[in-house]
């Protein structure tokens, strides 16, 4: 009972999808058994909204005159790269600001143009025959702008750690605050709404694939960075560790301020929430059988963040089900746990994808090329190396 | 009956009376210690939530500034924005009262200021800033 992409976009087309979001098809496939849910239903979606640091926006401002080819850039004091074509830029979302620090980054930046508040624009150049200028000091609106997109080089991680302290002081992380002796545990994840948890071994997903992006229609456009469709996996199929990721551009212009928000870690820095959403299409049981797993058969790995090392120690596997009941077991130690990616939000954006495909005709796109696949690539590490070894 | 919370700053080298025991025993208070951080040869400050009569509150302030401490009545307190708040949860992480915890079927916020303590682990933790501590 295989169905095609084609297929499905002909009823979405003609609004006969049958459309459900990752928790509304696992308690379907619960209710009536996965081979029903898979004929019945065309079009699952999923939702997460977690910090992603990996995140940015390219914009380009205009030109002034006598125009400028800025080299120093500032967005409110927040440091842009000045390293590409006269008045193109990237603004990443954990460049702190050099007057407010972490407080306020590029994410702040980002959050207050989506707002549609001004942003005070310097920067500086050198100055050339053919830009004259050498400083310029503006505001500038998201309005007032050419273009403005987000290009995600990482984003919805495909499972993630659980972190705990086993030191005897807070540390303050990327995963919050985490209290000495474990104190508590703090974790990352949609669980059964992620959307690369719902199609664990990238069948639908890749270059082209078109998703939800802070609200705004866009698209995969390549594999994410640390991107490791290596590693261990359960019995699913399903990571039990930080795996697959992607890379994603959508217009900020389009995007909402319900569905980004920018953030600060204390003694880590800036940050941005995303909201990421992605349909996968139900072409047959196999991926139905995916779609319809719940938190309690989702793994995560614990891994204890007071150890100063590129590989942490594991100290224990557990189940979303288990981490969202507010309390785990390790070594027979009860250890409260803290999300970090929010649920509430992660079934919005999965809702909202639905309306967008049910009401909106939002239709699905093939992969033009899928995101590598099990087993294609290892994830290399950093060594330390001097000129001479190499 | 009254029941206020003290902001309480004590100077450095007084004479440490046990002031919670005179409360108690002398002015018939129940004072519940919020938080407290005293050293002996250096300022200190005590929150303080203290239940009685009204004669018997205003009694007590009176015995405590005798003592020399610096008694202010509007303690601060602790303010949930909620147009702020994503519902990430990670404040839960850090809340040893369980004033914030995450509503088993939503998973938003709930904050129970009853249970709140004010040890502003949650204000650091907060990734958006939108728990504050008002004066």
């Amino acid at each position: 009972m295989a169905k095609t992409w084609e297929e499905i976009n002909a009823r979405i087309r003609s609004g006969d999808a049958v459309v459900m979001t990752a928790e509304e098809f696992a308690a379907l496939a619960d209710d009536e058994g996965v081979t029903r849910a898979a004929k019945k239903v065309d079009v699952v979606t999923t939702g997460t909204f977690g910090p992603m640091c990996s995140s940015g926006v390219f914009l380009n401002f205009g030109h002034s005159d006598p125009p400028i080819r800025m080299a120093e850039i500032w967005l409110n004091d927040v440091s842009a790269y000045g390293g590409l074509a006269a008045v193109d830029t990237y603004l990443g979302v954990t460049q702190p600001s050099r007057t407010r620090g972490m407080e306020y980054g590029g994410a702040h930046v980002i959050e207050d143009l989506l707002r549609g508040r001004a942003v005070r624009l310097r920067a500086t150049s050198y100055g050339t025959d053919c830009y004259t200028r050498t400083d310029i000091d503006t505001w500038i609106t998201l309005d007032d702008l050419n273009q403005a997109y987000f290009f995600n080089p990482r984003n919805a991680y495909q499972n993630y750690a659980v972190a705990v302290n086993s030191t005897d002081k807070a540390l303050y992380t990327y995963l919050g605050t985490l209290l000495p002796r474990f104190g508590n545990a703090t974790y990352c994840s949609a669980g059964a709404l992620s959307p690369l948890l719902n199609d664990p071994t990238y069948r639908t997903l890749g270059a082209g694939s078109k998703i939800f992006v802070a609200g705004a229609p866009g698209y995969i456009s390549w594999e994410g960075t640390q991107h490791n469709p290596h590693t261990d996996r359960d019995e699913h199929g399903v990571p039990v560790r930080p795996a697959g990721t992607i890379a994603v551009i959508a217009d900020l212009k389009a995007a909402s301020p319900e569905y980004f928000s920018a953030a600060t870690f204390t003694k880590y820095g800036a940050s941005s929430f995303v909201g990421i959403g992605v349909p996968i299409p139900v072409l047959d049981e196999d991926i139905a059988a995916t779609l319809a797993l719940t938190d309690a058969d989702l793994t995560a790995t614990i891994y204890d963040y007071g150890v100063q090392h590129r590989s942490r120690p594991a100290v224990g596997k557990v189940t979303y089900a288990e981490l969202r009941s507010g309390e785990i077991e390790i070594d027979g130690k009860k250890v409260p746990t803290g999300p970090i990616s929010s649920l509430p939000k992660a079934r919005e954006i999965a809702a909202e994808l639905k309306r967008w495909i049910v009401e909106e005709q939002f239709t699905l796109a093939e992969p033009l090329q899928l995101l590598p696949q099990v087993g294609s690539q290892a994830f290399k590490p950093l060594e330390i190396n001097t000129g001479e070894a190499i | 009956m009254a029941r206020k919370r003290l902001d309480l700053t004590f100077p450095p080298r007084q004479s440490l009376k046990p002031i919670i025991y005179h409360l108690v025993k002398d002015y018939d208070l129940v004072p519940n210690i919020l938080r407290a951080q005293i050293h002996p040869a250096q300022e200190g400050r005590m929150v303080l939530e203290v239940t009685g009569s009204k004669e018997n509150y205003e009694a007590g302030i009176s015995f405590l500034e005798e003592q020399g401490l610096a008694v202010n009545e509007a303690a601060s307190d602790i303010v949930l924005d909620e147009a702020r708040c994503v519902n990430c949860g990670l404040c839960t992480a850090v809340c040893k009262s369980d004033a914030l915890t995450l509503d088993p079927e939503t998973q938003t916020l709930q904050f129970d200021k009853d249970k709140c303590v004010y040890c502003e682990a949650c204000v650091i933790a907060c990734p958006r800033r939108a728990i504050t501590l008002t004066f």
